[in-house]
């Protein structure tokens, strides 16, 4: 049975086409999102092609890919190479970190390991008794419930969480005070959004007057909030919008909201390319610690990876340079062989606009 | 109860053993048919073909070292016999016989064993085509994982049809639904903890490109194995210096494919297949060959889905469903499962 | 950071639900929502756990969304002259169409 969530049809494409070229702003105007999925849908539908000729739709730092800390990174290679089980999903394996990846780690003969769920580590920790496994948890707030709902649940001695959850809003309130920042409306993550509800951008960014709008994944879904989002900008009245609802209420998932409270405390945490911004991470809190691996395995990490001369990933990530900008781009850094995070894994700006022959769109 | 019977290093040593093992245990699996005056019965140190007059010699070799080595729909035997057939097929070439070597481990079981050999075989039997010859080699445990086979295909064409011969204008057809192979072994993953009825689509397609080929207007032709139909038609597009423009919704994909791709973020045209073919073909043609595909059981859901251009040469280019357009890119490396 | 599918609920038990998606079944762990759910019922599922309930009328609620914002854009522009000589940003032309 086809799932009836389906929502691409050409004809409403085409209205919502009409639509966004009616509210064509005069003048360039910059939509950001955050969120990989909205990147992937957008590349793989060739939605920029809608976008009028004013309108720019840049992907933020909204990828676990590019902003999880080579640190982090570093971190769950050397527990692996203690001889743990080092459990994570699919997006991180090929991340490098200061030296390797995990996906080298794992070449090396540590056993490293894609999961599809949090639950997943757990029961590889259930069916490895006698070794220590440690589940690599990053993602932001659409996964954080996942890996508190697992540590309510008694896990077993040997299981730990190497912590990396991020919290959106907050990042995207530091982008918007970042100097040269130009962002004229956030696409707001749909799925994020689900957990945290509208009112979860409110404290962060109401007061910087942009248009936010909330954006579900399919084709139609995406057309439809740049069409809102593009009608805030003509009419002078920016707000907090869902285009989203059946997936997103403004309250949010009170159950997961629950499970983050219960179980982290807000952290300040760095963003790899960005640097720290304030209370936009997690830590477990004291009852949680005995699950903590930082301070389970003592480890000696490699030198921190220094700045790359030329690598203008944090303008990137930013979203105040596109991949064009950047002198190493589709020059020393590839696809094939990539210098930034920028560059990594398919959502990254720049392994798109790389396979785009440096344009925006076809 | 009989313990499980296992290969020893006697099976591949060349003496008594291995001799009766073939004699008794894997011969008589390929049955009647001789690839020409001296066969696979002869045992001898080189076997003849019998070869039309005026055709072209195609040969095809391969390694199989897939894992699983059982899968929802066959086994790697299934896959080495169903894939030298087909790389001979999409060059336009009747296999006229192949050969087949065993590498395996000490203490494989030997019913397993059987069970490949069974499963080529019967590949074998569906074209008709005999095994010209083989061979067997034991290593010691862990020094080969379980089973590695390797085939030579040998062909006769006339004459042989490349993969990039093909012209503005020439259509785009693919003998059916997409990502099923791919996608059947990634759900047979244990860890990954998804049921789905999806099978492997492994199949020789000889019969079906037989077809094809006689109404005439074949340029060119490939089968979208490992990288799946984005690796294929790109290296079709970039050897012939031209463009692919696909209409994404006519690219037949069964719902549980899609079903997969979502769930796991990777996409089913990146993912093997392992019993369908690309067919570049003469516009004029397109409908006639599209039509015999389809009466055909291997090619029922057989789809034109394209047509070449020089727009962005090198390139294949996908209008989507909701009327946008992108590049379809030539995959990095192995998909991985996504959860961003 | 954000993907998810909406499945249909085939079986509820304490913690977790058996669901389907086009076919591919799952099990997907409830610790994350609020509501109950039903054999029938869709859900939202990241990471192997449901974040969200969703029916099936709300697919058609939302394409009725997109055409009322249509629709109303629409008329705007008939009313207003101004439009009337904007080239289209969206070339119908270059649509592909599969042969007939």
């Amino acid at each position: 049975m086809r799932s009836p969530f389906r929502l691409s049809d050409p004809k409403r494409g085409r209205d919502l086409a009409d639509a966004i070229r009616i509210l064509a702003p005069p003048e360039p105007f910059k939509i950001v999102h955050v969120c990989g999925t909205h990147e992937m849908a957008i590349t793989r539908n060739g939605l920029r092609r809608f976008l009028p000729e004013t309108v720019d739709l840049l992907e933020g730092p909204g990828c676990p890919v590019c902003v999880t800390p080579a640190r982090d990174i570093d971190t769950a290679i050397e527990i692996a190479r203690t001889g743990a089980i080092v459990c994570t999903f699919g997006d991180m394996m090929r991340v490098p970190g200061s030296e390797t990846s995990l996906d080298g780690a794992r070449s090396e003969g540590c056993d490293v390991r894609t999961v599809l769920s949090a639950a997943d580590a757990v029961d590889v920790a259930r069916q490895k008794s006698v070794e220590e496994v440690v589940f690599f948890a990053v993602g932001f707030e659409t996964t954080a419930p996942t890996t508190a709902a697992i540590l309510l649940d008694a896990p077993p001695p040997n299981f730990s969480v190497l912590l990396s959850h991020k919290q959106i809003p907050q990042a995207m309130a530091a982008l918007l005070d970042l100097p040269n920042s130009r962002i004229g409306a956030y696409l707001a993550p749909g799925h994020v959004s689900t957990i945290i509800g509208t009112h979860g951008y409110w404290s962060w960014l109401a007061s910087f007057r942009v248009p936010i709008v909330v954006g579900g994944f399919e084709p139609l879904d995406i057309l439809y909030a740049i069409a809102l989002i593009l009608r805030q900008h003509r009419d002078g009245v920016p707000k907090i919008e869902n285009a989203y609802p059946r997936a997103v209420s403004d309250r949010g998932n009170p159950a997961a909201l629950a499970l983050i409270a219960r179980v982290y405390e807000v952290a300040d945490v760095a963003w790899r390319g960005i640097g720290t911004i304030a209370r936009s991470g997690f830590r477990l809190r004291d009852a949680f610690a005995p699950f903590d691996a930082r301070s389970r395995f003592t480890l000696e990490l490699p030198e921190e990876e220094s700045e790359i001369p030329g690598c203008r990933c944090p303008d990137v990530l930013t979203a105040r340079a596109v991949p064009t900008d950047c002198p190493l781009f589709a020059t020393r850094c590839t696809p094939l062989s990539p210098v930034g995070p920028c560059m990594v894994g398919s959502e990254g700006a720049c392994s798109i606009w790389f396979r785009y022959g440096g344009r925006k769109s076809l | 109860m009989k313990e499980e019977q296992r290969i020893t290093g006697l099976h591949g040593a060349g003496g008594e053993v291995m001799g009766e093992f073939l004699a008794e245990r894997v011969l008589p699996k390929f049955g009647d048919r001789s690839s020409g005056r001296i066969g696979l019965e002869a045992l001898d140190d080189g076997a003849t073909i019998d070869l039309p007059t005026g055709a072209e010699l195609v040969v095809t070799t391969d390694s199989h070292v897939v894992k699983p080595i059982f899968f929802p729909g066959g086994n790697i035997g299934t896959l080495a016999a169903a894939g030298t057939i087909n790389d001979l097929a999409v060059m336009g070439a009747k296999p006229l016989a192949l050969t087949l070597a065993a590498v395996i481990e000490e203490r494989f079981p030997i019913g397993d064993f059987e069970r490949i050999l069974d499963a080529f075989a019967e590949v074998l039997d569906t074209v008709r085509v005999p095994l010209a010859c083989g061979d067997t080699k034991v290593m010691p445990p862990g020094d080969v994982d379980g089973i590695v086979l390797n085939t030579t295909g040998i062909g006769a064409a006339s004459p042989a049809i490349g993969d990039a011969s093909f012209s503005p204008g020439d259509r785009v057809i693919v003998t059916g639904s997409i990502g099923d192979h791919g996608m059947a072994l990634l759900a047979a993953r244990e860890e990954f903890r998804l049921a789905t009825a999806l099978a492997s689509d492994v199949a020789a397609l000889w019969p079906l490109i037989e077809c094809a080929l006689s109404v005439g207007g074949v340029r060119a032709m490939k089968d979208p194995t490992r990288g799946g139909l984005a690796a294929a038609m790109n290296e079709m597009a970039r050897k012939a210096h031209l463009c692919l423009e696909i209409d994404e919704p006519s690219i037949p994909v069964k719902d549980s494919v899609g079903g997969m791709a979502d769930l796991l973020g990777i996409s089913p045209y990146e993912v093997a297949n392992e019993g369908k073919a690309i067919l570049i073909v003469d516009a004029d043609h397109a409908n006639g060959i599209l039509d015999v595909l389809k009466a055909h059981p291997l090619g029922a859901d057989a789809a034109l889905i394209g047509t070449v251009t020089d727009e962005h040469p090198g390139r294949v280019i996908l209008a989507t469903a909701v009327g946008g357009r992108r590049f379809l890119d030539m995959p990095l490396g192995d998909p991985v499962p996504r959860i961003c | 950071m954000c993907l998810a599918a909406p499945a249909r609920v085939i079986e509820v038990s304490e913690r977790s639900a058996v669901v389907d998606y086009n076919g591919v079944r799952t099990t997907a762990r409830l610790d994350a929502l609020p509501d109950s759910v039903s054999p029938g019922d869709y859900v939202l599922i990241h990471t192997g756990f449901a974040i969200r309930r969703l029916s099936p009328e709300d697919g058609e609620e939302t394409l009725r969304l997109f055409d009322e914002l249509a629709k109303s854009l629409a008329e705007e522009a008939r009313d207003d002259e101004e439009t009337a000589g904007k080239p289209s940003t969206f070339d119908e032309g270059s649509q592909i169409r599969p042969p007939s």
